[in-house]
C-alpha cells in the first residue's frame, strides 16, 4: 500500500534526513520524501496499519528535525 | 514572504543594525573588552538562538552533524577566541543565506505550480433554468455543463450547443487556439475564449484529462536521479568528514609544532582554522540546488507541454543517442487522407504526387463525387476520407442498390450509373481493366458502367513538422534514428525517405518491435540511451522497455499517460528535439552546480588549512556558493528559447 502525505520542513538536508528516518521506521517498506512538492511518499508493509506507523514515522522525523511537519 | 521568512529577515535587520552600531562604536571610543563582549552578544542572541536551540535538540536526539550545531560550534568558538564581530556575522550571514534559500525554493514551487494551474475549481450545471456551480467531483457521466468564456473546461465530453474557441496552451504549450463546435470531443483543462458552450460529459472528474496530468504533475520528480542520490549520500559523508577533518587541524599541528618542532603551539590559530574548518563544511549548497535544478527543469519543460514523470528520466533523456520512432501517429498523423486523384488521363507509371491541398478539374472532381457517394453508408476509415476530401454534404437519395462486398469494396447505383469502388481485387471480380498506381498508398480503383475511370490514391499524411522534427534531432546529437512500423515496406520506406530516417524496419508484429528495440539496446554505445517514441495506444510493451519511453499526443489517450515516461501533450514531433534540449540544459545545470559548489568548498578547505583564508572566506564558501547554486538552478526554468 501506498500513501503520499504533505509534509512542511525548511531545509533540503532536513528533508533527506527525513527520508531516511521514515525508512528506517518499522512497517515501513520504502518511502522517498521530495522537498520540492513536500510531499512524502510511503510504502506500508504489508498488514501494516498505515495509521500507527506514521505516528511513528512523525516521532522519528521529529527526531532527526525537531522543526518538521507531517499532515497525517 | 511568509510568516516565519517576515520573522527571520526582521532578526536580520534588527542585528545587521547592531553589528554595525557596535562596530562604529567600538572604533570611535574604547569599550573594555568584556563591554564589548557583552554588546555583541545581544545580535548574535538575536540572529542565532533558534540556531543554538536547534543544535542542543539535536545533542539531546544523538543528531549530531547538522548545519545548526555546526553553526552553532563555529561562532561559539570564534567568540570564545575573541573574535565577537565573526561570530555574530558568520550567524548572520548563515540566516541571510537561508532566507534565500527558502524564498528562492517558495518562489520558484509557486512558479511552477502557476505554470500548471489548470486545476478547474467548479462546474456549472443549469437546473430548473437557474445556473448554479457545483463541485467537479460530484458531476455525474451524462450531464450537461455550462462553459461559460473566460473559464476552464472542468470535465471532458462533447459539445451539444454552442461553438467556440479553446486556449489549450496550459495543456500542450501550443499558443494557438482550437476551433470546436457541436458534436466535437473536448478535454478537461482548456480554457474557453469566446463563445458559451454546453458540454454533455463523457468521464467522471477523477478520469477526465485535467485530473489525470495533475496527478502526473504532482507526482512527478518523486523519482530520484543518480545525481540526487550521489548528492544526499555524498553530504552524509562530506559533513562528518570535514568535522573530524576540522578536529584534527585544531589538535594534531598544535601539538606536532610543539612536540617535535619545538615551536609555540599556538592554539588560537589553529583552533580558528578549524572553526573555519566547520563553517564551510555545511553541505546546503549542493543539497538544496541539485533539486531545485531538476524541478526547474521539469517546471520549465510542462510549461512547453513536454511532462517528464521524474528527474532520473530528465537524466536519461540527456544522454539519449538513439531514438526509435513507431510510424503510425508519430511520424504520421494516423489518419487517411485523400491525397491524389488520378483519372484516366494519367499515363501509367507517371502519377502525379500532389502535396498539400490540391486543386482538382472537374473531371477529377466528378471521380471523388462518385466514390463518396457510393461509400456514403460506410464508417471504414478509407471511405471517412473520401467524404471528407469531397467536403459538401452528401446526398443520400442519389445513390441506391447499394452493395458491400466485403475486403474488396463497395458497388452502388449513383445518378443511375453503376458505379464500383473498391481495391483490384474488386476490378478483377468485375472483369474491369484496371491500371495501377505509381504511388504508394491505399488506392481505390473506380469503374463508372463498367467502364474503368481512374484511381483514388488515400494515405497516411506525414506530419507536417516530421523532417524538421528528424533534422533537429540530429542536430542536438541523436545519430541514429530508426523507424519501425507494422506496415508493408514500400510504404514505410517512402515515408522514411521524406523525413530522413534511414534505418526502417517494417511488417513487425508488436512483439517483434520488442525485440528489435532489444537489438539496439545491446547495441548501443557505453551510457548513451534509447528513447521511443510512440502513440502510446498500442506500443505499451516497447514503451516499458526501453529507457525512455516518449509518448505522443497525451490529450485523449489514458495509454500513453501511464505507460510512458515522458509525455508530449500535443502531436508535435518537434518537442521531442525540444526535450532532449531541455534535459541537457537542466543537467549542464546541476553538473555544473556540483563542479562549482564542491570545487570551491575544497578549495577553501585548502586556502583554510594552509592559513591564507579566514572566516570571511569560509562564509563566502558557504552562503556565497549557496546563492550562486540556486540562482544557477532557477535557469532551468527557462526553456522557451531551446
Amino acid at each position: 500500500m501506498k500513501k503520499t502525505y504533505k509534509i512542511d520542513v525548511d531545509c533540503a538536508n532536513c528533508a533527506n534526513k527525513m527520508e531516511e528516518a521514515a525508512k528506517a521506521t518499522t512497517g515501513v517498506k520504502d518511502a522517498t520524501v521530495n522537498f520540492m512538492t513536500l510531499k512524502m511518499n510511503v510504502e506500508f508493509e504489508e498488514g501494516a496499519d498505515a495509521k500507527a506507523v506514521m505516528q511513528d514515522v512523525l516521532k522519528n522525523c521529529k527526531k532527526v528535525e525537531d522543526d518538521c511537519e507531517i499532515f497525517l | 514572504m511568509n510568516k516565519k521568512q517576515k520573522k527571520v529577515l526582521k532578526r536580520i535587520i534588527v542585528a545587521a543594525v547592531l553589528l554595525v552600531i557596535i562596530g562604529i562604536a567600538g572604533s570611535v571610543v574604547s569599550i573594555p573588552k568584556w563591554l564589548e563582549f557583552l554588546f555583541y552578544l545581544v545580535p548574535y542572541f538575536v540572529i542565532g538562538y533558534d540556531i543554538l536551540r536547534k543544535a542542543w535538540k539535536g545533542i539531546c536526539n544523538r543528531q549530531m552533524f547538522d548545519e545548526n550545531f555546526l553553526m552553532a560550534v563555529a561562532t561559539i568558538g570564534a567568540i570564545a577566541l575573541g573574535d565577537y564581530k565573526e561570530g555574530v556575522a558568520v550567524m548572520l550571514f548563515y540566516q541571510i543565506g537561508e532566507l534565500f534559500q527558502s524564498y528562492a525554493v517558495g518562489k520558484s514551487r509557486r512558479n511552477i505550480s502557476d505554470l500548471m494551474d489548470i486545476r478547474p475549481d467548479y462546474a456549472n450545471i443549469e437546473t430548473d433554468g437557474q445556473m448554479e456551480k457545483v463541485d467537479p467531483d460530484e458531476v455525474e457521466i451524462g450531464t450537461v455543463i455550462i462553459v461559460q468564456p473566460g473559464e476552464k473546461v472542468p470535465i471532458d465530453g462533447v459539445v451539444v450547443e454552442g461553438h467556440s474557441s479553446l486556449n489549450t496552451s496550459a495543456l500542450t504549450g501550443e499558443s494557438v487556439p482550437r476551433e470546436v463546435a457541436v458534436g466535437e470531443e473536448i478535454i478537461s483543462g482548456c480554457i474557453n475564449i469566446s463563445g458559451l458552450l454546453k458540454i454533455r460529459t463523457t468521464k467522471e472528474f477523477g478520469e477526465s484529462t485535467v485530473s489525470k496530468i495533475l496527478d502526473l504533475v504532482e507526482n512527478a520528480s518523486s523519482k530520484k536521479s543518480r545525481s540526487e542520490n550521489f548528492i544526499s549520500r555524498f553530504a552524509h559523508y562530506y559533513t562528518p568528514a570535514v568535522c573530524y577533518g576540522a578536529l584534527a587541524l585544531a589538535i594534531l599541528p598544535p601539538l606536532v609544532r610543539m612536540l617535535f618542532m619545538g615551536l609555540p603551539a599556538d592554539w588560537g590559530i589553529w583552533i580558528y582554522r578549524a572553526l573555519t574548518f566547520l563553517v564551510i563544511s555545511c553541505p546546503c549548497a549542493l543539497v538544496i540546488s541539485i533539486p531545485l535544478s531538476f524541478f526547474a527543469g521539469i517546471g520549465g519543460a510542462s510549461a512547453e507541454g513536454v511532462l517528464v514523470k521524474g528527474s532520473n528520466y530528465l537524466e536519461t533523456l540527456a544522454g539519449t543517442r538513439t531514438v526509435v520512432f513507431d510510424k503510425t501517429g508519430t511520424i504520421t498523423q494516423g489518419v487517411f487522407e485523400v491525397c491524389g486523384i488520378h483519372g484516366t488521363n494519367c499515363a501509367s507509371g507517371s502519377c502525379p504526387v500532389v502535396s498539400g491541398h490540391p486543386v482538382y478539374t472537374k473531371e477529377e472532381e466528378q471521380l471523388l463525387e462518385y466514390a463518396a457517394l457510393a461509400e456514403c453508408h460506410s464508417t471504414h476509415p478509407i471511405s471517412v476520407s473520401l467524404q471528407k476530401a469531397y467536403g459538401r454534404k452528401l446526398d443520400v437519395d442519389r445513390v441506391t442498390d447499394v452493395q458491400e462486398i466485403g475486403g474488396h469494396g463497395v458497388i452502388a447505383t449513383v445518378d443511375g450509373h453503376r458505379v464500383a469502388a473498391g481495391n483490384d481485387k474488386l476490378m478483377k471480380k468485375e472483369k474491369i481493366a484496371y491500371r495501377n498506381c505509381s504511388c504508394t498508398g491505399t488506392i481505390v480503383h473506380l469503374a463508372v458502367d463498367g467502364v474503368y475511370a481512374g484511381h483514388i490514391l488515400i494515405s497516411d499524411m506525414i506530419k507536417p513538422n516530421a523532417a524538421a522534427a528528424m533534422q533537429a534531432l540530429k542536430n542536438s546529437g541523436v545519430h541514429r534514428l530508426v523507424m519501425l512500423t507494422g506496415d508493408d515496406d514500400r510504404v514505410a520506406q517512402q515515408v522514411a525517405g521524406e523525413v530522413g530516417i534511414t534505418e526502417v524496419h517494417s511488417q513487425l508484429l508488436p512483439a517483434d518491435k520488442v525485440s528489435e528495440v532489444e537489438k539496439l539496446l545491446r547495441t548501443r554505445e557505453e551510457k548513451s540511451t534509447v528513447a521511443f517514441v510512440g502513440d502510446g495506444i498500442n506500443d505499451a510493451p516497447v514503451l516499458s522497455r526501453v529507457d525512455v519511453g516518449i509518448a505522443m499526443g497525451a490529450l485523449g489517450s489514458d495509454a500513453a499517460i501511464e505507460a510512458a515516461d515522458v509525455v508530449l501533450m500535443d502531436d508535435d514531433p518537434l518537442k521531442i528535439a525540444k526535450a532532449i534540449r531541455i534535459a541537457r540544459k537542466c543537467l549542464r545545470i546541476v553538473y555544473e552546480n556540483i563542479c562549482f559548489a564542491i570545487g570551491i568548498k575544497l578549495l577553501c578547505l585548502f586556502l583554510v588549512t594552509i592559513g591564507i583564508a579566514n572566516m570571511w572566506m569560509g562564509i563566502f564558501a558557504d552562503v556565497g556558493v549557496m546563492v550562486i547554486a540556486v540562482l544557477n538552478a532557477i535557469r532551468a526554468l527557462f526553456v522557451k528559447k531551446l
